[in-house]
């Protein structure tokens, strides 16, 4: 028995002649929040799709709990528990909290051919997930669009994590928020893996990324730059890596700059 | 692990930062899509409570006249506001009508087919038609108005075609004869509640003819079958799973799959659904008259589908009320009747209509953004 919960190992994926991911490996221990960086068409939404079973991987092997998993259709990784929460969320803004939560596996009561959807226990289960959380839904039957972007992004991962998610996969959950709404995400996610999940957290941001995660994985047009420990490496270093740049070296230097004029006045 | 100690600790503060604002019940209410159609139908029974309420309008014979009218638009416009809520439109929802009731008619008179086979037969190709809507709509990912005003064109067609060339007319009559001690027509064409009409009649609390039987002889089968059908789909949409995947697929047809909803499947069966209800629609209207016309539901969809909207479904989908859809349809019914107990010349009724759903589409923007704006 093996350490890591999932492990992804030399995970490949080609597109006709256009080499989209090659050899990318991630292994992920429970509990353990792993942050997968990269610029813009790096592969992430690739290595993505192939983690959620929607692209199967043209080489490599994925191995959960030992065993080693074929994915035929995203339902098969959904069934042995490898969650993934896309950046749309899959949420309608038009529908209610609870409707929202449980959409596509409602909760049901009753005599067979007349089962109903059971609204009540619905209800409760999805005020209590979300107030595990912090956030206070008086009334779950209020449309998710009267949400805020934030606690949309915890919905959604409160209910993959519901519906028996052991390895959360989490598209940019922060690129679209405030820094307030960002760090409410970041904080439930820290405490999502404290309670024995492994994340793997894709972004671009690594001032999101570096303060919850334990390990790096940065993807660099479609193949892996390694994986690095939090303690082998620093915030500086992962962002000079992402995009190989000085560019973004001398924009630090200018937002330190910035900084220490702010911090003047 | 400090970290993690510190996240969790600080959810209280959270709770504060997360400002909920109240929202009063007045709010709440006007939230729900059918409270538009609900006032709609108050202020029209208001003003010909007083235009027209010495006229005979409101009397048990003019109100079954007007509920009449609304209960059959009704049926076809809560299959054509489930279908909405699901996403899509129905054009051919007329000539289905129209179609279904040739269906109906052509076997039972030429053929020689009892009556209840001719209509089992009808719904058999009320399925197909529905079915084939929304396969087309669900594989190609084309518009539902294109593929279902193809629809519209090719049924109308066919059912001109097919009854000139069996028939060399455009009407069938005849069908009256064969309603009696058929075991299925009689859920389409039998006026229930006569005993209440013939006691109220004995008491002379509702007008009577000069042989003393009651004016009204009973309730309409379109009113049960509107009833029913509001209730049936108001507990779908409400209280079900597939409710639920209505509304999903309509909101959001990729998030919804994402998450397992069967949306094709979904979308297929409320085409069935619109198809199916053109063709009660047609069953009782066919066997009502006693004949079939070629014609017959010409633009009823479009009528279905204004008083869907006016009762609060959105264009876009994955929102909407089937209660919302039948007070539409009795708005629509009691303006298209109550018009001639008025001065006013009938010219004006398609007027009122347009403006009418001018009114509601505007109204329903409005909600739209109330209900969906973030904090």
């Amino acid at each position: 028995m093996s350490d890591y919960l999932v492990q992804f190992n030399n995970i490949s994926k080609f597109f006709g002649k256009v080499i989209a991911l090659k050899d990318v490996t991630m292994r992920l221990k429970k509990g353990e929040i792993m942050c997968l960086l990269g610029d813009n068409g790096a592969g992430k939404s690739t290595l993505i799709k192939t983690l959620a079973g929607v692209h199967k991987p043209d080489e490599g092997e994925i191995i959960f709990e030992d065993n080693k998993i074929v994915f035929d259709s995203p339902k098969d990784a959904l069934d042995i528990g490898i969650g993934t929460v896309y950046q749309d969320l899959a949420l309608v803004p038009l529908m209610s909290v609870t409707r929202n939560f449980f959409m596509g596996r409602e909760p049901q009561k009753g005599i067979p051919f007349l089962k109903t959807f059971d609204v009540e226990k619905a209800n409760k289960i999805a005020a209590d997930r979300m107030g595990q959380i912090g956030i206070d839904v008086r009334d779950p039957s209020q449309a998710v669009g009267t949400m805020s972007g934030g606690e949309r992004q915890c919905l959604a991962i409160s209910r993959a994590i519901y519906f028996g998610a052991k390895v959360l996969v989490l598209d940019e959950p922060t690129s679209a928020l405030g820094v307030h709404q960002a760090s409410m995400v970041l904080k439930y996610i820290v405490k999502a893996a404290s309670e024995g999940l492994a994340v793997i957290l894709i972004t671009h941001n690594v001032h999101h990324a570096y303060p919850v995660g334990n390990s790096f994985t940065v993807l660099n047009r479609g193949k892996s730059m390694g994986t690095f420990q939090k303690k082998d490496i620093s915030r500086e270093k992962l962002l000079s890596m992402m995009a190989g740049g000085e560019e973004l070296d001398k924009l630090e230097v200018e937002l330190q700059e910035m900084d220490r004029i702010h911090n003047k006045n | 692990m400090s970290l993690k100690s510190k996240s969790i600790s600080s959810k209280s503060s959270l709770n504060e930062d997360e400002r909920l604002k109240k929202i009063s019940p007045l709010r709440v209410l006007l939230n729900r899509p059918e409270l538009g159609a609900l006032g709609g139908s108050i202020l029209v029974f208001i003003f010909f409570g007083i235009v027209a309420g010495d006229t005979g309008m409101f009397s048990a014979y003019g109100m079954l006249n007007f509920l009449d009218v609304s209960a059959n638009l009704g049926i076809i416009a809560i299959a054509a506001a489930m279908l909405m809520i699901g996403g899509e439109f129905d054009l051919s929802i007329g000539s289905m009508i129209g179609f279904a009731g040739i269906c109906i008619a052509i076997p039972a008179i030429y053929w020689g087919w009892p009556l209840w086979m001719s209509i089992v037969f009808a719904f058999a190709m009320a399925v197909l038609v529905g079915y084939f809507n929304g396969l087309m709509v669900v594989k190609t990912g084309l518009p539902s108005f294109i593929v279902t005003l193809a629809m519209l064109f090719i049924l109308r067609g066919l059912t001109l075609a097919i009854t000139r060339l069996i028939t060399g007319r455009t009407q069938v009559p005849g069908l009256r004869v064969l309603i009696e001690d058929d075991p299925l027509a009689w859920l389409f064409a039998t006026d229930t509640f006569k005993w209440l009409f013939t006691w109220l009649g004995s008491l002379k609390l509702i007008e009577l003819r000069t042989d003393g039987t009651p004016l009204a002889t009973g309730i309409p089968p379109s009113v049960i079958w509107f009833i029913a059908l509001t209730l049936f789909a108001t507990w779908i949409l409400m209280k079900t799973r597939y409710g639920n995947w209505i509304f999903a697929s309509g909101g959001d047809k990729v998030g919804a799959t994402n998450v397992g909803v069967p949306v094709g499947r979904v979308k297929i069966s409320l085409f069935i659904g619109t198809a199916v209800a053109s063709t009660i629609f047609a069953c009782i209207q066919v066997l009502d008259a006693g004949s079939a016309d070629t014609m017959r539901g010409t633009l009823k969809e479009l009528e279905a589908i204004a008083a869907a909207v006016v009762g609060g479904c959105l264009l876009t989908g994955g929102y909407g009320s089937a209660i919302g859809a039948a007070f539409g349809a009795i708005i629509f019914g009691t303006v298209s009747m109550g018009i001639f107990y008025t001065d006013v010349d009938t010219d004006w009724f398609k007027v009122f209509l347009g403006a009418m759903m001018l009114i509601a589409v505007v109204f329903n923007n409005y909600i739209r953004k109330k209900v969906t704006e973030s904090k």
